[in-house]
């Protein structure tokens, strides 16, 4: 077969019709990996919440979504799953790739008993391995940890080990702890309230 | 045509990453263990056989004007659809490269065997272009990331041997990148002679 002719029409026919058919294969997949996509989410979350809470026995009695403005004057949304050991609290912060998404235990009161990072985009190797440098017996650990003055990094005068040439990872994610903590204690007053 | 030769050449004499050098940004990026350089080699390479015979089905219908614009869009179909397939199915391997996977589209690797292969050969020839390619592509990778995990982390494939003490942190970061790919380099020219 011969090679077609590069004329006006031929090529807005080719390149219309590729792109076409590509974005209809697309659409098709996307379709095809709306409901796995969603349930890999869920099950990355129940299964983190059991986690953080450092129990395997854990319902959640209540979720509460609550917005309120950060250290840096940025609104964020908190989710919170009450549950009977204290709660898990999902935060939000700016990390050096993109939005990290954290997931941290708190008990009654206030102290860390785990967390586990729900989606990040920070670089392989390096800032990606906050999700294992602040767990129990790691360099970075603050599990047992009670963030009441805010938990920094040994460089900016607090107590906690940067992960090695990750200092931005780690900054935002003590921030993302600091802000959930706050999340989870105004959440607490106001039930009081 | 020589089935055998062609994988032959993609391994040893066209290596992309040691004889080639192309796709030095994902090679450099993603090889801070041994394991995502597997994956990510494994990623380009299941893309690279998709477009490959797919772009060479299509070479005698694409006019010559318009050929680029219909290869990237067919090369950016194919990578979102293995995006969406790894976030739905492996969710682990999305963990540690998600980033990376979108820059599979501009990886020049893909367009250049389109170019200079798939658009001259048959399917079945550049299906196993893509094969010799890809596998080049991944051992390179893989070798890579085996000699940084080890020199910066002291472990191989996530198995620790060398107590941390030791490790020397620039083989993870950049320089390490740059450092280890010209020696590699270095050693395989030795070798082919």
């Amino acid at each position: 077969m011969k090679k077609l002719e590069s004329s006006l029409l031929n090529m807005v026919l080719v390149l219309t019709g590729v792109a076409v058919l590509m974005g209809m294969v697309l659409a098709y997949m996307n379709h095809l990996t709306t409901d796995p996509i969603a349930q890999q989410k869920e099950k990355a979350l129940n299964e983190g919440i059991k986690a953080v809470m450092a129990s395997s026995d854990i319902e959640v009695t209540a979720t509460d979504t609550l917005r309120q403005t950060d250290a840096k004057g940025k609104e964020q949304t908190y989710i919170i799953y009450q549950n009977k050991k204290g709660a898990a609290v999902e935060s939000t912060t700016l990390g050096f790739g993109g939005p990290l998404k954290v997931l941290v235990g708190f008990d009654a009161q206030g102290t860390i008993l785990g967390y586990t990072i729900l989606e990040h985009q920070e670089t392989p190797g390096l800032g990606a391995k906050a999700d294992q440098w602040f767990k129990q017996g790691q360099n970075g650990c603050i599990v047992g940890m009670n963030p009441k003055d805010s938990l920094f990094v040994k460089k900016d005068g607090g107590q906690v080990d940067a992960i090695t040439a990750s200092t931005i990872t780690s900054r935002a994610f003590l921030l993302a702890v600091n802000n959930a903590y706050k999340a989870y204690m105004n959440e607490r007053k106001e039930d009081k309230q | 045509m020589n089935y055998l030769n062609i994988i032959k050449n993609g391994i040893i004499k066209d290596n992309p990453t040691f004889v080639l050098m192309l796709g030095m940004c994902p090679t450099l990026a993603t090889t801070t263990s041994a394991l995502n350089g597997l994956s990510m080699g494994l990623a380009t390479m299941t893309v690279l056989l998709c477009t490959n015979v797919v772009i060479s089905c299509i070479k005698n219908i694409t006019p010559d004007k318009v050929r680029i614009p219909v290869f990237i869009v067919v090369i950016a179909a194919f990578v979102t659809l293995l995006q969406m397939a790894i976030k739905a199915y492996l969710p682990d391997i999305d963990k540690a490269l998600g980033l990376f996977i979108p820059l599979i589209v501009v990886n020049c690797i893909i367009l250049g065997r389109a170019e200079a292969f798939a658009a001259k050969n048959t399917p079945l020839a550049s299906l196993v272009d893509g094969v010799g390619i890809g596998l080049g592509f991944t051992l390179g990778l893989t070798l890579l990331g085996i000699v940084r995990e080890i020199l910066g982390s002291g472990s191989i494939f996530g198995w620790t041997f060398i107590p941390e003490h030791y490790n020397i942190l620039l083989f993870v970061l950049a320089p390490g990148a740059f450092i280890t790919l010209g020696y590699l380099i270095a050693i395989v020219n030795k070798l082919k002679k």
